[in-house]
């Protein structure tokens, strides 16, 4: 393999910190001005968002121009200690570019949303705040020159998405789900700096380039360890099984947060952390096949959920674990299919981004309700709502000409493209997903903006102001046309990171994928339509076990329960128990020894001088008696 | 002159006072009594002193007799105290310190 070097930064792309700088600069006045900023505070936050994302493209256009395709920039040095020397570097590559090019630009266009969506919330200005910093970041967390910088930005957008999931900590839900969230990425993110140690440990560096490098040298045990904590790392913060529990309950933050980072952008931070250490993942065939695996299963357990819920985040939040489900699919079978899963990421920010949008548009039509079953008919009440969520529906079952018929298609084509039986288990896994997909997306957008009407009676919907349907538009713009232009050239673009792959063809040819994807998805997506056509229920009704049991997030929450909420509350009481009677009893029957034979001693004194004079005799002429025995001998 | 006369009559002395520290309750006569033994121990210092021809003992008879008179002044102090303020010199009636 080819030694992996990086170029210094020259020019705009020394100027690479100034990316992270704006928002985290626009975070820190947030905070430290105050109430005085409430009036203002949120353009500060769109401003911030807005110069970088015109920065960010100006460094896209000149890192285009560049020969050799990477910017390093050291900035100071962190720890040095003996042979090991981390520095605060970022690396500006065609990878993180349109990374930075996705979470500034839908970042923008999300703030720009959030103004109008945030108008009536008395905290607006902290709203602005937490979302700035959450840019801040993911922004350090692409441009990270190292597994270091890397995991500071992990842990940033983490601490960010508690932040923002909690936002509303006045309802038990909402800050309950921000702790389930902090408490599931910590625990994957224990993965994260076990695979730093052993990085240090075997290679001796976290800078990715000498860890790509020296990775080579790795005998298989290692290699091994490391590409499956870093894909533990991944699981958690994307929300792939067995970690898939988390990013449902996020939805009960703020509807903006829900679309830019539980969907756009933070959640698929797991993509990128494969796809940077691709070099890894590549060395050994067992993770690759664990991540195939979790990725096949994960796109079936979201699509499966998702056919079941009602709520119209929740349906959105499932389909997009089924989404980076496909992701991972497809930087799990590596080679050229890694680019085809950041071409996929790429555009489900845009359409997911746009759909959550919309979803927040029609919470705000509809006095914050979420139950799809109360919806109904209101295409003609909110017709720009309608037209852009319209378009990521079939951007995201992948209806040609629109995003995710460019960038699904491929992944399931590169799915049955692996070799033997896997490609047909793999690659139907891939297929059943986009059936179900394309059922459940059309039950939601048929429930919502179709049939009879089924509101409530005191809501009176009505289309969202300008601010929050310019976003809209041009996301839904980005449905139908980003994947299209994606498709060809990001692959040509991401070429100096992954290498030149060549395509891989098997069971079925480009040709018949297309057709038999479109022929089920069409199918999945008219039985949804005639189904659901006429309404639904108000309420749920009584239903047969698989939907009971995909209603119950299939088993999700029930492990979670029996195996560790159980085992913790054990562990919880035995501790108390062992506290109360243990230690406690310890302690007590110490001082209860002590206290019982000062009381016994007590009687000894019994305040009469002559009595003490007596012991006192009593004790000399027992000292003087001794003396003598031992005198006479 | 033998001296076990003398050391007899100092073996009397310390017993009658020990036994009156014991038995009697008037402060001033537990105190006589606490005269009496140290006295018995001075008479015997000077009988050895006399009987080994060093004055080691005499010098010490003078150390306990200035140390006793100090005693003496505290003592009676404390029991004139005792007295004003309860109105007895009895030392069962001093038992404050009692559990």
């Amino acid at each position: 393999m080819d030694e992996i070097t990086y170029a210094p930064a020259t020019g705009l792309l020394s100027w690479t910190w100034l990316l992270i700088a704006l928002p985290a600069v626009g975070a820190a006045l947030l905070l430290l001005i105050g109430r005085r900023s409430d009036k203002w505070g949120h353009w500060v936050g769109v401003a911030t968002i807005g110069t970088a994302f015109a920065l960010a493209l100006g460094m896209f256009v000149s890192l285009g121009g560049l020969d050799d395709k990477s910017a390093v920039t050291d900035l100071f040095t962190v720890i040095s200690v003996g042979d090991l020397e981390i520095e605060a570097s970022l690396l500006l590559d065609p990878l993180s570019a349109v990374f930075c090019l996705l979470i500034t630009g839908v970042g923008f266009l999300i703030h720009l949303y959030a103004v109008g969506y945030m108008a009536e919330d008395p905290g607006r200005r902290k709203f602005f705040a937490y979302f700035n910093l959450f840019v801040a970041a993911m922004l350090v967390l692409v441009l990270g020159g190292n597994y270091f910088m890397t995991f500071v930005g992990w842990e940033g957008v983490g601490l960010a998405s508690y932040l923002l999931i909690a936002f509303w900590q006045i309802k038990p839900a909402a800050a309950t789900a921000g702790k389930k969230a902090f408490l599931v990425n910590r625990l994957a993110d224990v993965g994260f700096l076990l695979a730093m140690f052993i990085m240090v440990g075997a290679i001796g560096s976290l800078e990715f380039s000498q860890v790509f490098n020296g990775a080579e040298g790795l005998s298989e045990g290692t290699s091994l360890a490391l590409g499956l904590l870093l894909l533990a790392a991944a699981c958690g913060k994307s929300g792939q099984w067995p970690f898939q529990t988390w990013l449902p309950d996020a939805m009960e933050g703020p509807t903006p947060v829900s679309a830019l980072i539980h969907a756009a952008t933070m959640v698929t931070a797991g993509v990128y952390l494969i796809a940077r250490s691709h070099v890894i993942f590549a060395l050994n065939p067992t993770v690759q096949t664990v991540v195939v695996v979790i990725g096949a299963l994960t796109l079936l357990f979201g699509a499966i959920v998702g056919c079941a819920k009602d709520d119209i985040k929740r349906v959105l939040a499932w389909s997009t674990v089924s989404q980076i489900g496909y992701m991972f699919l497809a930087v799990g079978l590596g080679g050229a299919a890694f680019a085809l899963g950041i071409i996929h990421l790429l555009a489900h920010g845009f359409f997911k981004a746009g759909m959550f949008l919309g979803s927040g548009s029609v919470m705000h039509a509809m006095n914050d309700q979420t139950d799809i079953r109360r919806f109904g008919g209101l295409w003609r009440v909110m017709p720009i709502t309608y037209a852009t969520f319209a378009a990521g529906w079939l951007a995201i079952i992948g209806i040609i000409p629109f995003s995710g018929y460019f960038t699904k298609d491929p992944i399931i084509a590169a799915a049955f493209a692996r070799p033997g039986w896997e490609g047909w288990v793999t690659g139907g896994a891939a297929l059943l997903g986009a059936a179900l997909t394309a059922f459940y997306m059309t039950r939601l957008f048929v429930l919502t903006f179709h049939g009879p009407k089924r509101w409530t009676e005191d809501v009176r919907p009505h289309e969202s102001p300008a601010i929050m349907t310019g976003p809209l538009i041009v996301l839904g713009l980005g449905s139908l046309v980003a994947g299209g232009l994606m498709a060809g050239s990001v692959t040509e673009w991401l070429t100096p990171v992954f290498g030149d792959q060549p395509e891989r063809h098997g069971h079925l040819s480009h040709m018949q994928v297309t057709l038999v994807t479109t022929a089920v998805v069409v199918l999945g997506a008219a039985l949804a339509w005639a189904l659901f056509r006429r309404g639904t229920d108000e309420a749920p009704r009584a239903a047969a076990w698989p939907v009971r049991l995909a209603r119950a997030d299939l088993g999700g929450e029930a492990v979670n329960r029996g195996l560790f909420e159980g085992p913790g509350r054990f562990a919880a009481n035995a501790s108390v128990a062992i506290d109360a009677r243990g230690v406690d009893g310890v302690v007590n029957g110490l001082s209860a020894a002590v206290g019982g034979t000062s009381r016994r001693l007590l009687t000894f004194q019994t305040g009469f001088v002559r009595s003490y004079a007596l012991s006192i005799f009593s004790g000399a002429v027992i000292v003087v008696a001794a003396l003598m025995v031992v005198v006479i001998q | 002159m033998s001296p076990e006369y003398y050391l007899i009559l100092a073996a009397a002395l310390f017993t009658i006072g020990a036994v009156g520290v014991l038995v009697r309750r008037n402060a001033i006569i537990v105190f006589m009594c606490v005269e009496l033994m140290l006295n018995a121990g001075n008479l015997t210092l000077v009988t050895f002193a006399r009987t080994t021809g060093t004055i080691d003992g005499q010098v010490m008879a003078f150390f306990v007799m200035a140390i006793a008179a100090a005693e003496v002044v505290i003592g009676l102090a404390i029991i004139m105290a005792i007295y004003r303020s309860r109105r007895s010199a009895s030392v069962d009636d001093a038992n404050l310190l009692k559990a």
